[in-house]
């Protein structure tokens, strides 16, 4: 239930001489120095005034208008949207975490530098590589520090030449952006029939140029690359090292880890694999492990264990440099942290585990219904080709009921869509994650709709493409928003 | 386990429908070589009050000090209003809002954060966060790169930039192959202006990186240095701490194609280092080469005004390689902290709180330049709430500021060479609090001096 009043921009519920603060007065009144007339503003900035009230039924108001975890099932697949603890949230919140400045001195940060050195310690065992940094923010920060490391590394041993990166044509998008944000090429490897690397291909562009290569296993489809250590010797000889997109880390959890089948450099998605909520789209955190021997490179300020037990913040000369202004999203560290202690080893090895058990369940329960593109046991998650056929997902007919379609209908049941459109290898890509936090029924729920909206595509084609019905808004009009331009608020004329 | 709800029964009922026997046949493909044989040596799992005293323990270690440092961060009061309302799971716990219809909540306080950042700097349009003041400001730098279309790589910076700042800088010019000329400071430790002319005269500069308040907490005079750069075919970058531009000439109206920096200080805790918020505005003009999110209005089938990411042609889920940056999930849910800070302070609250920042600070300058130990480093040059001195005191500073730790104090950010302090205040800050860092720093440089040498 939502009030339309409150529901309206802030700057429309603005009246001047409204107040939503408090100050004490200026005790310093009396040593006022103007700053000089020319380095004034001179035009106020026209922000909004409120008094409290008003601001806290605009906000929420406007929250009601939003699906989170908390509301419901979030099948989105490469984003593993899990639950998020609420004890989290309550550590990450203690004074002792909020308040300190982060160039306060190791003296002063010890409580802090201390678990960020165990988080890193804890992420090393869990993956098979030797050391972490947690400054990076989010996982395509991660990406762009992790290849930052690898080109620090050929750099060290004056390997210069060696400015391409190999990148699976299933890769996510911040794969190939990253490296170019890295100073990297972009080499795309195909993939197989079956969804997995093409060895012949990889093994055409091999050479004294390769830096290295970026790979997700399982990869985007879901599938286990099982000649990952073929793989990563045939990048190892040629020089180059194997970087580990850990995006889709979640599903071998506790199963298997990427330093043992030969990886040398990754990164964590501590905002998806770790439990911290996605916040709308940050922060997250993307911690960047390294096998022993490359530690050196991780960037500044690195948090190392003294002799004595104490932790300090420490700037090292081989660095590959800084990348964060201190120590990335500490908050969300310290939520990971509590994830982490609250699975320990006793339950760290169910999340993959259970994680699968949902991917797959859902996948053979649909399949009759939707395209499967590459059968056989997936991972975490799965991509569906769009519907099949026979229920009106036929793609050579230009009127058929697409994946944007059966998308928008699973938001009027209380559903977010699954990842669309990706991979690119299928023109009605719908990719299926659904984690282990979620219950069986939940999943038959969603599964039971999936089918109600294939029947739905065949029987009532032009209701499912005029969905959703039931949301806050119905569809958006993209192509006007381009076209329109308006990225900021403006009074109606 | 809480967090797992699948009972045995569920399992058994789901491997059944699946076909297999048992969870580890779900991982049958998998080389035995590759598999886990044993127990991961991490912690035993804990229980939620364990959780909570073992990380309450780690917390309490942190000391808590009566803060007068800066550099970028600032100890300003963050309304209860702001906490509250951003713990609402329906915000913190959604995805990045893709699908519009269900996420009008994040996409509406996204466009409302825009407008106020955008306003609040004098661009014209804001994306919609970046990780941080450091990394917005190295996203600047490619923008400029990016502009030029190829025929410029170099980039001017001033040196006068916060440190950290400068090295984020420095990194991503370093790999992104842009060539960074550096500019130091005058004698009054403003960016030297004749240093920025004369590298403006090389023929492939893209873009000029300044601060608008520097290192030194001053106030960098920026006149004419819009013209200069456009003359020259580059663009102007200025970071700023948002919370001055309460008070300080905004860089839209100095001129500036960008502008970027951290907006921690806009009701965010300095929670040992993050998560803040960067913030990168620009110009029409130049929108399509923005990297980050942006949010846009539209309309949807009914006719009903609304929201959506848009101009998503600029990003890496599209573009790949070819993106404005990599740069995917940034900071979403901080944007709401400013927003909600934003409206509740408005300019009148935000100049008033700058002002009395800036009058403490001046009032604090003063005292501690009356020290024997003490004297003001750049006494021609304006500044705001945060300022530099010169130690002259016998005793090493970071012995000093050892001392005033055990006192209570976070007194300001020491030079590595320990020859300069600097200070800020903020509206947090008392009179008494004031008196007391004044009195600890007197005694505390003094003590051993002269009996010792």
């Amino acid at each position: 239930m939502n009030n339309t009043y409150y529901g309206k921009l802030i700057f429309e519920l603005s009246k001047e001489g409204r107040r939503g603060y408090s100050l004490p007065a200026n005790p310093w009144a009396a040593h006022h120095t103007p700053i000089p007339a020319h380095l004034q503003r001179t035009t106020p900035a026209a922000l909004p005034e409120a008094d409290e009230q008003t601001v806290a039924r605009h906000y929420t108001n406007m929250s009601n208008n939003n699906f989170g975890v908390d509301t419901g099932f979030y099948p989105l697949g490469s984003c593993t949207m899990k639950y998020n603890p609420k004890i989290n949230e309550e550590v990450a919140a203690l004074p002792g975490f909020t308040q300190p400045h982060p160039a306060a001195g190791d003296a002063n940060l010890q409580g802090a530098l201390r678990l960020y050195y165990e988080t890193g310690r804890i992420l090393s065992e869990l993956t098979g590589l030797a050391e972490f940094t947690i400054n990076p923010y989010a996982g395509a920060h991660g990406e762009l520090t992790g290849l930052m490391v690898i080109r620090a590394y050929h750099r060290s041993r004056g390997d210069v030449q060696r400015t391409k990166i190999i990148v699976p044509d299933s890769a996510h998008g911040t794969n190939p952006a990253s490296a170019a944000v890295a100073g990297l090429k972009i080499v795309q490897v195909k993939s197989t029939p079956e969804g997995t690397v093409d060895l012949d291909s990889l093994r055409s562009v091999l050479g004294p140029d390769i830096a290295g290569m970026m790979m997700t296993n399982p990869n985007t489809l879901g599938i286990f690359e099982t000649h990952i250590p073929e793989i990563a010797r045939m990048v190892h000889e040629c020089g180059g090292l194997m970087y580990y997109d850990g995006a889709n880390f979640n599903p071998i959890l506790g199963v298997c880890r990427p330093g043992d089948m030969g990886f040398d450099v990754m990164h964590i998605n501590l905002h998806k694999t770790f439990s911290t909520p996605h916040g709308g789209g940050g922060p997250g955190s993307g911690p960047v492990g390294v096998r022993s021997g490359l530690e050196q490179f991780l960037p500044n300020p690195r948090v190392l264990r003294r002799d004595d037990g104490t932790f300090t913040m420490a700037e090292c000369p081989e660095a590959l440099g800084r990348i964060s202004s201190w120590l990335g999203n500490f908050g969300i560290i310290v939520r990971a942290y509590a994830y982490l202690l609250t699975l320990g080893r006793e339950h760290v090895g169910q999340v993959g585990r259970l994680a699968v058990l949902g991917a797959n369940y859902i996948k053979e329960c649909l399949k009759d219904c939707y395209k499967l593109p590459i059968d056989g046991l997936c991972k975490h998650e799965f991509v569906f080709d769009g519907l099949r056929p026979e229920y009106g997902g036929e793609h050579s007919d230009p009127a058929h009921v697409t994946t944007l379609d059966v998308a928008k209908r699973l938001l009027d049941f209380g559903f977010h869509a699954p990842t669309i459109y990706f991979p690119l290898l299928f023109h009605e890509s719908l990719m299926i994650e659904p984690t282990e936090t979620e219950s069986k029924e939940t999943l038959d729920t969603f599964i039971a709709t999936l089918r109600q909206i294939a029947e739905e595509a065949k029987t009532d084609p032009d209701m499912v493409k005029a969905a959703p019905h039931h949301t806050p808004i119905r569809r958006p009009d993209d192509v006007l928003a381009v076209k329109a331009g308006k990225f900021v608020y403006q009074p109606e004329a | 386990m809480k967090y797992f709800p699948q009972t045995p029964e569920d399992i058994r009922a789901m491997l059944e429908r699946i076909g297999v026997q048992n969870l580890d046949d779900l991982f049958a493909e998998i080389p035995e070589e590759l598999k886990l044989k044993g127990e991961l040596q991490i912690p035993h799992a804990q229980t939620e009050m364990e959780v909570r005293r073992t990380i309450g323990a780690m917390a309490a270690e942190n000391r808590p000090l009566c803060c007068f440092a800066g550099g970028g961060v600032y100890d300003r009061y963050v309304p209860s209003m702001v906490g509250y309302l951003c713990q609402r799971s329906e915000f913190s716990t959604s995805y990045t809002p893709y699908q519009a219809e269900i996420s009008q909540g994040t996409l509406q306080y996204i466009f409302e954060y825009q407008t106020m950042m955008a306003r609040l700097t004098g661009m014209d349009v804001s994306n919609a966060s970046m990780y941080d003041g450091a990394t917005a400001t190295a996203e600047a730098m490619m923008m400029c790169v990016a502009s030029a279309k190829g025929k410029r790589h170099r980039v001017v910076v001033s040196q006068t930039l916060f440190p950290e700042v400068l090295d984020v800088v420095r990194t991503y010019a370093d790999y992104h192959g842009v060539t960074l000329c550096e500019v130091g400071p005058d004698a009054h430790g403003l960016t030297c202006r004749e240093a920025i002319n004369a590298a403006l005269a090389a023929a492939d500069v893209a873009g000029v990186i300044v601060p608008l308040t520097n290192r030194y907490g001053l106030i960098e005079d920026l006149t004419g240095l819009a013209d200069a750069c456009h003359a020259a075919g580059a663009l102007l970058a200025i970071n700023s701490v948002a919370s001055h531009l309460a008070l300080l000439k905004s860089p839209g109206e100095w001129g500036a194609d960008i502008a970027c920096g951290d907006a921690q200080s806009l009701g965010i805790d300095m929670g040992c280092g993050g998560p803040y918020i960067g913030y990168l505005c620009t110009t029409n003009a130049l929108v399509r080469k923005m990297p980050g999110r942006l949010v846009g209005q539209t309309v949807d089938a009914a006719g009903n005004r609304c929201f959506v990411l848009t101009l998503q042609a600029r990003e890496q889920h599209i573009r790949r390689e070819k993106a404005t940056s990599n740069i995917c999930t940034a900071q979403g849910i901080m944007c709401l902290h400013v927003a909600i800070y934003l409206a509740l302070m408005g300019q009148a609250g935000l100049a008033e709180t700058e002002q009395t920042a800036a009058d403490g600070a001046h009032c604090l300058c003063q005292r501690l330049a009356a020290l024997p130990c003490f004297e003001q480093a750049f006494p021609e040059s304006a500044f705001l709430n945060e300022f530099t001195l010169c130690y002259t005191g016998c005793r090493p500073l970071a012995d000093v500021m050892a001392d005033m730790a055990d006192r209570g104090f976070l007194a300001g950010i020491a030079s590595a060479d320990g020859t300069m302090l600097t200070l800020a205040v903020t509206e947090q800050r008392t009179p008494d609090e004031v008196d007391a860092l004044v009195k600890a720093f007197a005694e505390v440089c003094q003590a051993g001096c002269g009996t010792n040498q």
